[in-house]
Order: structure tokens, then C-alpha cells, then sequence
């Protein structure tokens, strides 16, 4: 019934990407879980600095993100010292490479897979799904972590934030399975949506460091070309006028 | 003084020569349109990557172990980095669409039919270069979608010879071996082959001079005393002021997706390439980038596989035939008749959605048939030529230009 409901939908979706002639990578064909929209603005540094500091506090135990350096967080705002002091939580020098003593074989003993370093990973999945995908554990005995996720099915990795987000479970209302909030944790519901879109956001920003930069520069080269196409085809008119 | 230099120069090298030749008294048809703007787009698209190619060749490491992180190097790392990166990979896809729009304007505008053959073949030699060149190019950033990209197309290889796909491979996978060697193939290699074609896409074209929307030769009406055509203009200045135009037009759309859309959805960089290669975990759907999907998804489509590879061969290789498949009394597409302007409408709707197709995964259910349905129409509008073609109510052509 389920196939048979995604079948239906991917055709749907099949035709009116088809005939619209529009065409989005981010739909995939019997995708089911609706993705919740990322708070990403990679030019609120408070925000990265706060999805910095979760990362290194939850994040960077198990996953490396071992094509970065430490000094990327000094683009968020802070000082060597700060980062230093307050974001590198072993010996490492700010110059070094984020890496985590987790080697991938006792990874691949305790969890089944290694850990995917996250350097690039919001470019892997999209921000999205990240942002969605963090929010939807749920509690499952059949796993061995003991817990499972609507996003990512039967995926290895343990809720890491149960204790702030509290404990949900799969719960089936009105026909619709949907997510319920069975244990609270530290965190209300918006303060995790808060402390999940951020350090989504600093995901985002380490993926590609300079996305600002990149939108920022865009604007002003935007602008001279279209003065550089007005100019080009004024040009272009003075010069055929005489041709008929 | 000027003169002076100027005369030094001719008496040793054909200086004033070429350049009234090929530029100031080389006399294009007046009439040209929005289609001829991507000729001169395509060289420019290859200076460029040339250019952008060079700077990424100081700073990227074609070795298994660390060509990946070298490609985050240099968008972290090196100093503007990210732009030229951006630029490489953004031009890879937009050099494919210059060269199908420049394609598409040649079989608008009959521009392959005679004298205009060897034009054609060439141009034709450079996209199989073209297409040779993204495919080396797109193992280097050695992410998943390259390594298994490059797994699947050297296994077409390997199903009609192994041997040959051994050769090709230096080992039994891609492996460090292949990305060495395709590393040799995409910054040496083909580059010169290429830039050999383009030279003499470029003198066979000053040969027979360019083609027009009316499909009409402008040399048929010269001037009594100066010998120039009636309908030509000297490519210098009007062609170059009016070839900026078309330049900053390119430059926005080429720009703006790099600042504001790079990854352009997952067409120019796919998702799955941000995941190093991993030869031991293949990704669910592999498909190619989007300027091999129309040919991807033939293939796919025919349920044989060496006759599959078969049919991919000759949906590219069909169009070296096109000048003598073409039996129309007129060139262009103006003056053509409802059977050929149907049969070319039918033709680009199939290659479209055999495009779209060929990015989808073949399990849906619709994707193969769909493919047949569409790989009989691409064949048909070549096959079927001959005939419809001949059979074509065209409309009489002028004597001179229309403006």
C-alpha cells in the first residue's frame, strides 16, 4: 500500500516535472518524509559561533571534518585566542586540520560504519535535510542503538542530543505516522529547533567557508556586468547604424 | 614609426595579411541573428578553460590519496580559489550548452550542407574532443559520482573488449593508475587536439565563409568593381562590437549561476561528489552529467547491452552523416516546409526528454519505455531524412539577404 502510495507519487511528480519543464534535484522519486526548511544565513555570525560551539561540544568526538582547519572559526568573528580557548577541546593548534582520534575501524566495530567526516557533508544531503533529519529521531528497541529515524531509516548513528531534545516516538494518529514528544529533554521544543538550525547553519558555513563572500561579490559583479551589457550594446548600435 | 614596425613585421611574418583576412575584410552576411553568437562564445569558453584549468593544475594533486581534499583545498585555501574553481566546473557545463545552441544553429540554418561540409565533420570532431575532455575531466575531482561515472562508462568498454578496458583503466578498477593517466589525457591531451580543431574549424570556415539564416550564399552578389559581397559586412568591427553583446549577455548567465547557484541543482556539480571516492560502496543511482544524459539514457533504453553501447555510438556519431542525409532544395529552416520543421520539432523534444530521462533512475516505471519511444524518433528524424526532406514543400528563397 505504501509502494504502492510512493509509485503513485513519484508519477505524479514524474509528469509535472515533465511537463513543466522545471526540474529540481532535491526531489527524489518516492522520497517520503517532508523536509522542514533550514534556518541557514551563513551572515549571522552569533549564530555560527553558537553551531560552532555545538559542533566541537557534540559533534566532533566521532566525526572529523578533516579538510577544514580550526582557523575557519576565526572567520566567524573570534579571536585565535578564543578559539583557541573556547572551541578546541584538545591540544591542537588553531593551523591544524579538525580531526578526532575515533579510528575508523573501532568505528566500523561499534557502530557498523564509520562515522562520515562533515567537512562537506551539508553539501551531500542539503541543508534541509540536515535541519530535519537532527529533529526526527525517534526511540526503536528493534536497533541496536536503540534508536531509529524517519529521515535516514535504520541509520547507525545514536540520537548524540537526546538529552536536550528529550525522547520522541513513532506514533501512528489518524492514519499518518507522526512524531511524538514522549520524554522532554533540557531543551523545549523551539530552544532544539533553535540549537539544530544553527549548528546546521555553521554546517553550511564549513562546507563552503566562503558562500558569503561568494553571494556578497556576486552582487557587484552582477551589477557591472549589466552596466558592461548596456554599454556593450549601446556600442553595438552606434557602430551598425549604418547598416540596413 | 608604426608603419615602420608594422612593415619590419610583413616582410617577415603575414601580419596586416591575416588580419584583413581573417578579420577586417573578412565579410560576414549582415543579417546574422541570436544563433550566431555562439561560435564565438565556444572559443571563449575554451580560453577560459584553459585559463581557470591552469590555476587549478598549480594546486591539485592527481593522486588517489589526495585529489579530493586538494579540489577543498583550493576552495578553502588558495586565494580565490573557490571563483576559479567555480568557473571551471561551471564552464564544463556551460561549454556544453554553447556548443549544442551552436549545433542547433547549424542544423537551423542548413550550415552543414554543401560547401559547408568539412566544416561540419570538424565541428562534429571537436564535440567528440569536447566530450572525450569533460568525461577525463570529471574523474579529477575524484568524488563518488566521478569514480563511478568513470566505472561506468569503462564498462561499456569492457563489455565488448576487456582488454581494451584494462588498457584504459591501468588496473582492474579505477584506481590511482586512472586518474593519473586521465589526469594526462584532460590537461594535455585533448587540449591540443582541441585546440588544433577549433584552428582548423576556423580556416575551413574562412575558406567558405559563414552561412546565413536564409541559408543563401552572400558571395553570389559581389560588388562589379570591389569584388565584395553586397550582403557582407567586414567582421571587424561590426561582428567584434556586436560579439561583446553577446559576451556580457554570456557573462551574466555564466556569472550568475557561479555567485548565486554553482552546484545549479545538482546538474553542474551533483551531491554525490562531495562524498570522496569509495570503491567499495556503490551509490544507489549513478547517473552522468547532463550533456551525456540524452545518449545515457539510449542506452539504458535497449535492453541489450553491447547493442545498447551500439546504439549510443551511432546517436552520436549520426550527425557526421547529416550534409548528405539532408536532400532539401533549401538550407534554412525558413524556407523549409511543415514535414521538416515537424521532424525537426519531434527531433529536439526527443533529445530534451531523452536528457531528462537519462538523469532519472531506469526503475521508474515510465523511464525506459519512455526512452524507446523517444531514441525512435532521435533515429528517425536522421534516418528518415532522405526521404522527408525531398519530400518537403519548401518555400521559394530570396535572391539577397532578408534583414
Amino acid at each position: 500500500m505504501n509502494h504502492l502510495k510512493s509509485w503513485n507519487h513519484s508519477l505524479i511528480q514524474g509528469f509535472l516535472i515533465l511537463f513543466l519543464g522545471l526540474s529540481c534535484a532535491g526531489v527524489q522519486a518516492g522520497e517520503e518524509v517532508k523536509l522542514d526548511k533550514a534556518p541557514v544565513d551563513t551572515s549571522n555570525l552569533p549564530s555560527l559561533q553558537r553551531g560552532a560551539q555545538h559542533f566541537m561540544n557534540y559533534c566532533m568526538n566521532c566525526h572529523s571534518a578533516h579538510l577544514a582547519r580550526f582557523d575557519l572559526l576565526e572567520q566567524l568573528g573570534l579571536s585565535e585566542k578564543q578559539v583557541t580557548q573556547n572551541l578546541i577541546l584538545t591540544d591542537a593548534k588553531v593551523a591544524d586540520y579538525m580531526t578526532v582520534v575515533l579510528k575508523a575501524k573501532d568505528a566500523q566495530n561499534w557502530f557498523g560504519v564509520p562515522p562520515p567526516d562533515l567537512t562537506v557533508e551539508a553539501r551531500v544531503h542539503g541543508a534541509d535535510w540536515m535541519y530535519t533529519y537532527l529533529r526526527s529521531f525517534y526511540r526503536d528497541d528493534q536497533r541496536p542503538s536503540g534508536w531509529n529515524n524517519r529521515v535516514f531509516p535504520n541509520v547507525a548513528m545514536p540520537h548524540v542530543l537526546w538529552a536536550l531534545q528529550g525522547q520522541q516516538a513513532l506514533q501512528r494518529q489518524g492514519g499518518q505516522e507522526a512524531l511524538v514528544l514522549t520524554q522532554k529533554g533540557s531543551l523545549s521544543p523551539q530552544e532544539y529547533d533553535q540549537f539544530v538550525g544553527d549548528l546546521v547553519n555553521f554546517l553550511v558555513f564549513m562546507s563552503e567557508p566562503t558562500r558569503s563572500a561568494r553571494l556578497h561579490l556576486g552582487l557587484w559583479v552582477m551589477g557591472f556586468l549589466l552596466i558592461l551589457f548596456l554599454v556593450a550594446r549601446a556600442l553595438k548600435r552606434e557602430f551598425w547604424k549604418d547598416i540596413h | 614609426m608604426v608603419s615602420q614596425v608594422m612593415g619590419w613585421i610583413d616582410e617577415r611574418f603575414p601580419l596586416t595579411k591575416v588580419w584583413r583576412e581573417h578579420l577586417a575584410e573578412y565579410y560576414a552576411p549582415k543579417n546574422f541573428n541570436f544563433w550566431y553568437y555562439f561560435g564565438s562564445l565556444a572559443l571563449l569558453v575554451l580560453v577560459m578553460q584553459i585559463v581557470t584549468g591552469i590555476f587549478l593544475t598549480m594546486n591539485y594533486k592527481p593522486d588517489a590519496r589526495f585529489a579530493f581534499a586538494s579540489v577543498e583545498y583550493i576552495m578553502r585555501d588558495v586565494n580565490f580559489g573557490w571563483l576559479i574553481r567555480y568557473m571551471h566546473s561551471t564552464g564544463a557545463s556551460m561549454f556544453f550548452v554553447v556548443v549544442y545552441l551552436h549545433m542547433m544553429r547549424g542544423i537551423l540554418y542548413g550550415s552543414y550542407r554543401k560547401p559547408r561540409e568539412l566544416l561540419w565533420i570538424i565541428g562534429m570532431a571537436i564535440y567528440l574532443c569536447l566530450m572525450g575532455e569533460a568525461f577525463f575531466g570529471y574523474l579529477l575531482p575524484w568524488g563518488q559520482m566521478s569514480y563511478w561515472g568513470a566505472q561506468v562508462i569503462v564498462s561499456l568498454v569492457d563489455a565488448i573488449s576487456p582488454e581494451v578496458a584494462l588498457w584504459i583503466r591501468g588496473d582492474y578498477v579505477i584506481s590511482d593508475a586512472t586518474l593519473n593517466r586521465f589526469f594526462a589525457f584532460h590537461v594535455i591531451a585533448l587540449p591540443l587536439v582541441l585546440l588544433v580543431l577549433v584552428f582548423l574549424h576556423i580556416v575551413a570556415l574562412h575558406q567558405v565563409g559563414s552561412n546565413n539564416p536564409d541559408g543563401i550564399e552572400i558571395k553570389n552578389h559581389k560588388d562589379p568593381v570591389s569584388h565584395i559581397p553586397l550582403d557582407g559586412i567586414p567582421f571587424h568591427p561590426y561582428y567584434t562590437v556586436k560579439d561583446i553583446v553577446g559576451v556580457s549577455g554570456y557573462f551574466i548567465a555564466y556569472f550568475g549561476i557561479i555567485f548565486f547557484l554553482p552546484e545549479m541543482g545538482g546538474y553542474f556539480l551533483e551531491e554525490n561528489n562531495f562524498i570522496p571516492a569509495d570503491p567499495l560502496k556503490t551509490p544507489p543511482h549513478i547517473a552522468p552529467l547532463w550533456y551525456f544524459t540524452p545518449f545515457y539514457a539510449i542506452l539504458r533504453a535497449v535492453p541489450q547491452k553491447q547493442l545498447g553501447i551500439a546504439a549510443m555510438g551511432l546517436a552520436v556519431l549520426i550527425f557526421f552523416l547529416l550534409p548528405w542525409l539532408d536532400r532539401g532544395v533549401v538550407k534554412s529552416v525558413r524556407y523549409r516546409g511543415t514535414l521538416y520543421k515537424s521532424a525537426l520539432t519531434a527531433f529536439v523534444l526527443s533529445f530534451l526528454v531523452l536528457g531528462y530521462l537519462g538523469t532519472l533512475e531506469p526503475t521508474i516505471w515510465y523511464v525506459n519505455p519512455l526512452a524507446r519511444v523517444c531514441a525512435g524518433i532521435y533515429f528517425g528524424f536522421f534516418l528518415l531524412m532522405p526521404i522527408y526532406s525531398r519530400l518537403d514543400k519548401t518555400k521559394p528563397v530570396p535572391e539577397r539577404v532578408t534583414s
